[in-house]
């Protein structure tokens, strides 16, 4: 008998048992499943949920690969020189291997765990939705971040953030960042400082004179220190910086955008408006350090004073846009409220990271404030659908 | 005023096996059979008993809640059975046929010279009633009301949908009588949507005719009604096929309600897809009879967004022209869920690869392409529903019965058809149809 007979005949023998839900979620992993339509159109479009998620999760690879890459890169740089260092080495990639195929591999094992658990007791199928929250969480968080704090956190995004609000397609926060929120409240010394963004620094490994030789810190970090950024223009862009896993390659996220654009699963609304959001907020920074509103004295000054569209190229804000603030479950769901949905995250992520000096990155919170929001954004925009409705109904009575 | 809609949302399916314009006399069916499940919220009152003889057009059972409407056999011959099935709900109304039809005759009227009253007292004496839908609500029309306006569509915009110009090419005098006959019937105006190339567009005085074009939905009426004149809360339209119009054209020139329709056998199911006379109610073996391919395939009575799933020995819908099959979908496809797969079709770019060639047509088959999950993506729907509503926030409205959010959101202005792009476009793989038309009957229940 054939692989598919067998899979067929277990499926049967596995209905109505406990084991339905898991052996399903394997067997629809590998062969999509015999289903016919019953009712409405006969017909339906070759894409699914999970065709969409492994799409996003697609546009995500570049990203993990070069995060690989740079963990290694940063860690040997800082140790060795960063003077005819080769980025892409077997050495650099090693060392990002080990500390991230980990962080991949509980985020994944744990949440998707629970998911079984909720699917099997709640007797409903397992969702795709966490196959992208799964992908998202290490590459937003640094790179020593302790297992356990990833496991324990985890679980409370998946049960907290998703589950108890009815499961994919239900909950009102991004899980990936409510799992990150629920790291950076609790464990702040892992989540933030100049002490985390470079594999080895939390170990503090000393030189012989003492001081220590890696510094983990980001060029957030360092603007918000009021201290000068040694890194170009073009370092920031494709990525050759200190960060979370994933953020620092602001050209392979732009990659990954195009991708998501191009297969109709991304939202560009959000994206533009994002963007141009931040860009705006920048602008008026800028402009209040022009207009000498603010001296070189004031600890706001060097991210005030940083040229506004480089704002994009650092920190987490490039990859929270694309990948996160476009979560369309979590953001707004009419085609205007995106637009004001999208400009407000990157207005918000600036202002945030500006004046916050004990967290200088502001997308997380900006992207959970407007999450929470983004049901009244909605609201608005259907009333006006519903207004013309009414008018038209009291032109025709009157 | 006559108007241009011009359609720029929505989606044309393109589907292997479009018929060819010749036309057959399909064999006439030992068996003749009226589904009251044709005609949604009615329950049958019969007035025929098992092995009564009834002519063409005589009266076999009429509606509980509206008793002046009545439904009549489509042929002559003796009531074989009637099919009932759980509570002794009944399923099926089986009429054996005779060879020839022997028909109830009704008197020849011009309908020119009759008033509003007489159209009605015709229409539902003769069983031609039923054609006539209302909106809201998608039912057959109150037989005590007055609508607002009266809509016809005649342009065939649903996948593999039969070609207009050819199956009225004969009808012209009909239609002419049809339409004068709906003048009578409304306060305000009859009006018929056409494609812009139509040749059987009748002259008929209260009659105004648009032109439209586009993508499908621009042949279904509500896309046609959003256009025009837009239902509000409280008003009532009517709705009706214009192949329809022809029969009850016919019946007011002849006197003779005569159920013969040109029906479209399309799809890739098909040998030699091409239209077939039957008549309603018609035994789909008979009506697709040494067509029909050998193997595994869905006969559906309808088009392949909103018809109805058949066995060969079902019956032809009361309100179908067109029969489609297509292969059933009924296999596991090896990781079909993310390789690309040339041989299907999708809105989406994600590893499919059908936006490079938007010419081609395709031999779809029922599979649902994946399971059903909740509503996840956004925006995807707007995409394909011109209606201006908001499909997701209404489809959501229904499923948590808010019937006040419901009827803010626009429900008096949809029909499940309209829906039917958005269910086909939907990942979540969601029943839309269904869930509007319990809304619908919601509605029907709490507002009537």
């Amino acid at each position: 008998m054939s692989l598919k007979q067998n899979l067929h005949n277990l499926k049967l023998k596995y209905q109505g048992t406990k084991m339905e839900q898991t052996f399903n979620a394997l067997h629809t992993f590998l062969y999509m499943p015999n289903n016919t339509t019953h009712s409405g159109a006969h017909v339906r479009d070759a894409a699914d949920l999970k065709r969409v998620m492994n799409t996003v999760i697609m546009a995500m690879v570049p990203v993990l690969i070069f995060g690989m890459f740079n963990a290694g890169y940063q860690y040997n740089g800082q140790i060795n020189g960063f003077e005819n260092l080769a980025f892409l080495s077997w050495d650099n990639f090693v060392v990002g291997l080990e500390k991230i195929l980990p962080l991949l591999i509980v985020s994944y094992g744990v949440g998707l765990g629970i998911e079984f658990i909720f699917a099997t007791v709640k007797k409903h199928e397992v969702e795709e939705g966490y196959l992208v929250t799964g992908m998202l969480v290490p590459l937003v968080v640094p790179i020593d971040l302790p297992l356990w704090m990833l496991a324990v956190a985890v679980a409370f995004g998946v049960i907290i953030g998703k589950e108890l609000f009815g499961g994919t397609g239900m909950n009102v926060l991004n899980p990936a960042l409510t799992i990150r929120a629920f790291l950076f409240f609790n464990w702040a010394a892992f989540m933030s400082g100049d002490k985390i963004w470079v594999h080895g620094a939390i170990d503090g490994i000393k030189k012989a004179n003492g001081v220590d030789a890696i510094s983990g810190e980001t060029v957030l970090g360092t603007l918000a220190a009021n201290k000068h950024v040694g890194y170009s223009a073009y370092d920031m862009f494709m990525g050759f910086i200190p960060g979370s896993v994933g953020e620092t390659s602001t050209f392979l996220i732009l990659l990954g955008a195009a991708w998501l654009l191009f297969a109709g699963i991304g939202s560009a609304r959000i994206m533009i408006s994002a963007v141009i959001g931040a860009l705006v907020m920048g602008l008026i920074f800028n402009g209040i350090v022009d207009a000498g509103v603010i001296t070189e004295s004031s600890k706001f000054y060097s991210l005030m004073h940083f040229p506004f569209w480089q704002h994009l190229l650092i920190g987490g804000i490039a990859f929270g846009i694309v990948f996160m603030a476009t979560d369309p479950v979590t953001a707004s769901q009419t085609n205007t409220g995106k637009i004001i949905y999208g400009f407000l995250i990157g207005l918000f992520s600036i202002l945030i990271r500006v004046f916050n000096p004990a967290y200088p990155e502001g997308v997380m919170m900006a992207i959970l404030l407007m999450n929470v929001f983004a049901p009244t954004i909605d609201h608005y925009v259907v009333q006006a659908n519903v207004k013309r409705r009414m008018k038209r109904l009291k032109l025709k009575t009157a | 005023m006559s108007k241009d809609i011009r359609i720029k949302k929505g989606l044309d399916l393109k589907l292997k096996g479009e018929a060819e314009k010749n036309v057959t006399a399909s064999t006439r069916s030992k068996v003749y059979a009226i589904k009251p499940s044709d005609f949604h919220g009615v329950t049958p009152k019969m007035v025929v008993k098992e092995g009564a003889k009834v002519k063409a057009g005589e009266v076999i059972f009429y509606s509980k809640s509206d008793e002046a409407v009545k439904f009549v056999s489509p042929v002559s011959g003796t009531i074989q059975e009637i099919v009932r099935g759980e509570k002794r709900v009944i399923l099926a109304i089986k009429i054996a046929a005779e060879s020839q039809d022997t028909f109830v005759e009704h008197s020849k009227k011009n309908p020119k010279d009759l008033d509003e009253k007489q159209v009605k007292e015709m229409l539902l004496a003769s069983g031609c009633w039923p054609f006539i839908k209302q909106r809201p609500y998608d039912v057959i029309a109150n037989s005590a009301e007055t609508p607002k306006a009266i809509f016809v569509s005649g342009l065939n915009s649903a996948p593999l949908a039969g070609d207009l110009n050819f199956m009225l090419a004969d009808k012209k005098e009909m239609l002419a009588a049809g339409f004068a006959a709906l003048t009578k019937l409304t306060s305000g105006k009859v009006h018929l949507t056409v494609a812009p190339n139509a040749d059987f567009i009748p002259t008929v005085e209260g009659l105004e005719v648009h032109k439209g074009s586009g993508k499908h939905p621009v042949g279904l009426v509500s896309t046609q009604i959003a256009a025009i004149d837009p239902i509000n809360k409280g008003e009532r339209v009517w709705v009706i096929q214009i192949e329809d119009v022809a029969i009850i054209g016919e019946l007011f020139m002849t006197g003779k309600a005569n159920f013969e329709r040109t029906v479209a056998l399309t799809g890739a199911g098909f040998e030699n897809p091409s239209y077939v006379k039957a008549i309603i109610g018609a035994q789909i073996a008979d009506v697709v009879a040494g067509n029909l391919k050998e193997g595994n395939y869905r006969v559906i009575s309808g088009d392949v967004l909103t018809g109805d799933k058949k066995s060969k020995e079902d019956f032809l819908g009361f309100y179908h022209s067109q029969i489609t099959a297509i292969p059933e979908g009924d296999d596991y496809d090896f990781f079909g869920w993310n390789l690309p797969r040339p041989n299907k079709f999708s809105v989406y770019r994600a590893g499919m690869f059908s936006f490079l060639t938007p010419g081609k047509k395709y031999n779809l088959n029922t599979n649902t392409n994946g399971e059903h999950r909740g509503f996840v993506l956004t925006g995807e729907y707007e995409k394909v529903c011109p209606l201006d509503i908001y499909p997701m926030q209404l489809l959501k409205a229904i499923l948590v019965k808010d019937i006040d959010q419901m009827e803010a959101l626009g429900i008096y202005e949809v029909a499940p058809e309209d829906f039917a792009l958005t269910e086909f476009v939907d990942v979540s793989k969601q029943d839309h149809q269904r869930i509007v038309r319990q809304g619908l009957d919601l509605m029907i229940k709490e507002v009537g």
